[in-house]
């Protein structure tokens, strides 16, 4: 056991090494930001002297080390369009994106696990078809297009939620709604075919044969064994929606960090994307690493 | 057989001629006509590349020519809808029957050499990995969860933004990040093939580690990397959309489906079919293509069925 969890913790640390490397050489080959930055009448006295001012003028694995010594402790420098430092940026729009993904957490999970079950439970049925219908709809929608018909429908014609902004909890009901469904597809599948699987096997019918009911049976005995993939496959899901947060906080307008991050990117502010894809890849590594130790633990045979 | 026809989606139906998987036998279309969802996908995806195909046949206009005069003319359906544009004009007055018959060429072709140009990566380092094992297989694990690792939709936004928006930067960037579902299905194809009966005997008779990879191991993994291809079609598609909505992927004036969406999304409160009906072309569009591997996943692999 603990060599298993030792192995994958290395494994963590060695991806989050090379996804640092990652992010620090693709926005250092973003040409010339300084220059940009120093605008079209400054003298190449200026823009050097800018750069420095920066320190870019150092050699990459100086700036390489030193901005990942920093980002250890916090500190991701300096926005170059806004006045705050990077990290005070992201700090402020967190709890938007962890609201608004948590949310979507809610509404996956309620969608999926009982609709898998149940497909599970009546497989080949209308339920089970309907169940199915949901998640291939699901997967074909344009997550930004099922978000502005959601804006269309409940906010500019029936007007029972706002159609933008951040301000109360009521304004992420139809994102929540929007990425959580679009989450949705893949966690049901796994949900129905685990259960399924653990449905046909001896255990299942020493259970019934003992005279259990169908719900003791369903859910104490079945469930907890179907549900060990589906707990990482979650976990996965979660750190997906922060990263898909960028397309749903845009169309939304909720203030988040998949908004600044678009914002950022699209205006090039390097030290605020570098932190953005650092913190999302670290917070994923986070996720998959407790996972797997979430299914060392619920499930002995993992660890050999 | 070379890579690049393994990892076209297109070439599914068709046999190749020195494997021998199970389709050859005429098998294959007699599963594929009973499959119901399949066949709906079929028709409905054919019905696409012929409007991609035929696009400078059936478009009534020009997709690029506006017409200050001519704006926002609702679709046929609508109150004073005209058959000079069916599907209306947008906000410059372009033909909207004719973009979104050009955009289906951008969503096909973005589909297509995206999924050749990750199935190639991936296949690649999933085959090594699984018939190599060992260290092989440690250092492609590794690479697939730094990969995964990344979010897609900001490196691509990122990388776009850095070298900028064209059809070649998406399908090359979409192709460079999709890879990893490939390499790891691949991998645990071929280390089911790896060991089969066939295999161990071309190595027993001397036959050339390449040999055995391109002749034995790669056309009996075929079926499941049609699969994913097509899923992966799909996915690329969808990304594509994405990009362009968020104003970084395909620019304009190009007729691509997510931009079509971003234009529209301006005239949203009073003229909302002009996001719905190129929202609902990507949404075609995908779904028939995702039937389509569902089908295929069940008609090539029936063991694998849940």
């Amino acid at each position: 056991m603990f060599r298993y969890l030792l192995q994958r913790l290395a494994l963590a640390l060695l991806v989050c090494l090379a996804v640092s490397l990652l992010t620090f050489f693709l926005l250092n080959s973003s040409g010339d930001v300084v220059s940009a930055i120093a605008g079209e009448e400054a003298t190449p006295e200026q823009v050097a002297e800018l750069r420095a001012s920066l320190g870019l003028d150092r050699p990459w694995p100086v700036r390489y080390l030193a901005w990942i010594t920093d980002a250890a402790q916090g500190d991701f420098g300096r926005s170059l369009f806004f006045r705050e430092t990077v990290a005070d940026l992201i700090m402020h729009r967190l709890p938007n994106t962890l609201t608004l993904a948590s949310m979507s957490l809610l509404v996956m999970l309620s969608l999926s696990i009982p609709l898998g079950i149940l497909a599970a439970f009546r497989p080949n049925t209308w339920l089970d078809r309907a169940a199915l219908s949901l998640a291939v709809l699901g997967q074909a929608m344009p997550n930004f297009w099922f978000g502005l018909i959601l804006i269309v429908i409940f906010a500019l014609r029936l007007g029972i939620a706002p159609p933008s902004g951040s301000e109360t909890i009521g304004h992420f009901i139809l994102p929540a709604i929007a990425l959580g469904y679009y989450a949705t597809p893949p966690v049901m599948r796994l949900t129905r075919a685990g259960m399924i699987e653990v449905l046909e096997s001896d255990y299942i019918r020493t259970a019934y044969a003992k005279g259990l009911s169908t719900r003791v049976v369903l859910f104490k005995h079945a469930l907890r064994n179907a549900v060990i993939p589906v707990v990482a496959l979650t976990a996965v899901q979660f750190g997906n929606m922060l990263g898909g947060s960028v397309v749903i906080e845009t169309v939304f307008g909720i203030q988040g960090v998949g908004y600044l991050a678009w914002e950022s990117i699209s205006r090039l502010d390097v030290p605020v994307v570098q932190a953005i894809l650092l913190i999302v890849a670290v917070f994923y590594i986070v996720l998959v690493l407790l996972s797997d130790f979430l299914n060392a633990w619920l499930d002995p045979r993992i660890r050999r | 057989m070379t890579f690049k026809e393994l990892s076209s989606p297109e070439d599914a139906a068709t046999p190749p001629a020195p494997a021998k998987p199970r389709w050859r036998d005429g098998q294959f279309l007699r599963r594929a006509f009973k499959h119901s969802a399949f066949m709906v996908g079929v028709v409905i995806f054919v019905l696409i590349v012929l409007m991609a195909l035929a696009a400078p046949l059936l478009a009534p206009h020009d997709p690029y020519v506006q017409s200050m005069t001519n704006r926002l003319v609702p679709p046929i359906w609508m109150e004073n809808g005209t058959w000079e544009h069916p599907l209306g004009t947008d906000g410059l007055g372009r033909d909207y029957l004719s973009r979104i018959l050009y955009g289906a060429r951008i969503s096909l072709i973005i589909g297509i050499f995206t999924v050749i140009t990750s199935g190639l990566i991936g296949t690649t380092l999933g085959v090594l990995a699984g018939y190599f094992g060992g260290r092989v297989d440690l250092v492609v694990n590794f690479v697939v969860m730094t990969r995964l690792t990344l979010p897609v939709i900001m490196v691509a936004l990122a990388i776009v933004s850095i070298v900028g928006g064209s059809l070649i930067v998406v399908i090359l960037v979409l192709g460079l990040l999709l890879w990893d579902r490939f390499a790891v299905v691949m991998r645990s194809a071929t280390m089911q093939v790896r060991s089969q009966e066939y295999v161990l005997a071309a190595r027993a008779v001397g036959c050339s580690t390449p040999y055995i990879i391109i002749r034995e191991i790669l056309p009996n993994i075929f079926g499941s990397l049609v699969v994913i291809g097509t899923f992966e079609m799909a996915n690329a598609i969808l990304l594509e959309a994405a990009l362009s909505f968020l104003g970084l992927g395909v620019q304009p004036p190009t007729p691509s489906w997510g931009l079509m969406v971003a234009e529209g999304r301006q005239y949203l409160l009073f003229e909302p079919w002009l996001i719905m009906v190129p929202g609902a072309a990507i949404f075609a569009l995908v779904l028939a293509i995702n039937l389509l591997g569902d089908g295929l996943r069940d008609i090539l692999t029936p063991e694998n069925r849940s």
